[in-house]
């Protein structure tokens, strides 16, 4: 006999669900930028991340085999993998990548998509991503996809089939924080799949906000592999998606000009 | 024949197939994925799959890295 409670609940009993598949964490995080495989392991065990971004690259031909290698220090069977198209400029070399992941990963199906315009500012292009996002899907893989933050353009993904729309809220790896959180707002509001903010995110209370936006989770690499101390900001991530997820969920308060007491006034003596 | 593995030339023998060239470079270990001339080759397919002079040869692997 169950006697259930109808309650918000803890943020674990709210599962991110991309794809029919659930996940704890709401946290995603790249594998990138780290001191030596170690401090990554420290780092992506600290975030309580299941989702892991990794790269795509040559085979060292001829060179040392002791390093580490991150399949074994980050098994697949543990974490989902999530292979990335970063670097590529042009719709072509990102599908490329995704099948060479595919392939490398067993089947593997899940891919983040992002195709970059320029190396200054690292900004989508979302001509190409749009081409390559079309071929992909096509070729059944599930995107996760990098964008704007531009909500017609997001939508556009959806329509598509992208299983995720991931706006930026910063270029990558400035740490300027969610610079147009209307924007943010906005896709949110018009999605029907997951939102997930990438790249932009310098701090904890970054991530927070994203999350009280309505986001459905954040892609960080450089907030914590760049910190002083990475495992612990890794664990402050962690607390800041947490909290900022119970936070929205649980419905902020209205904005007033004015104060509100929150003692009764009736009762005093004085 | 020349072959052109990850970018740099090598002088391999006529014959090769993708068994032979993963054991000639030592990555029979590793976990990777194999372009031909743009074109995937399963692992499933490298005894079968006979290399031509002048191919353009792709190995990779999964590193750290990723987002941003």
């Amino acid at each position: 006999m169950s006697s259930v409670m109808k309650t918000a609940g803890p943020a674990t009993a709210d599962p991110l669900m991309i794809d029919g598949v659930a996940y704890q964490s709401r946290l995603l995080v790249g594998t990138g930028k780290y001191r030596d495989m170690e401090e990554t392991r420290l780092a992506v065990e600290a975030s309580g991340a299941e989702i892991i971004t990794v790269a795509i690259r040559r085979t060292n031909i001829g060179q040392s085999k002791d390093e580490p290698n991150l399949l074994d220090v980050l098994p697949p069977d543990r974490y989902t993998y999530l292979p990335n198209t970063a670097g590529c400029y042009s719709a072509e070399d990102a599908v490329r990548t995704c099948r060479l992941a595919r392939e490398l990963l067993d089947g593997h199906d899940l891919v983040k998509l992002e195709v970059l315009g320029d190396e200054k500012t690292l900004f989508p292009d979302i001509v190409q991503t749009l081409d390559a996002a079309q071929t992909l899907i096509d070729d059944g893989f599930k995107v996760m996809v990098y964008t704007n933050d531009d909500p017609i353009i997001a939508k556009r993904l959806e329509d598509m089939g992208c299983v995720a729309v991931m706006p930026l809220a910063a270029p990558i790896g400035s740490g300027l924080g969610i610079r147009n959180p209307y924007n943010i707002l906005t896709i949110v509001e018009n999605a029907g799949v997951p939102i997930l903010v990438d790249a932009g995110v310098g701090c904890a209370s970054d991530a927070a906000i994203a999350m009280e936006l309505g986001c459905d989770g954040v892609l960080m690499n450089t907030a914590i592999a760049g910190a002083r101390q990475p495992v612990l900001m890794a664990s402050a991530m962690k607390k800041a998606i947490e909290a900022g997820r119970e936070s929205w969920l649980a419905g902020r308060i209205p904005k007033k000009r004015f104060a509100s007491a929150s003692s009764p006034v009736d009762g005093t003596f004085f | 024949m020349e072959l052109v593995i990850n970018g740099k030339s090598e002088q391999l023998p006529e014959g090769l197939n993708a068994t032979g060239l993963i054991a000639h470079l030592g990555l029979q270990d590793e976990r990777l994925a194999m372009e031909v001339n743009r074109e995937i080759v399963p692992r499933s397919r490298f005894d079968s799959h006979f290399f031509k002079p002048g191919d353009q040869i792709e190995i990779v692997r999964a590193i750290g890295g990723g987002a941003h």
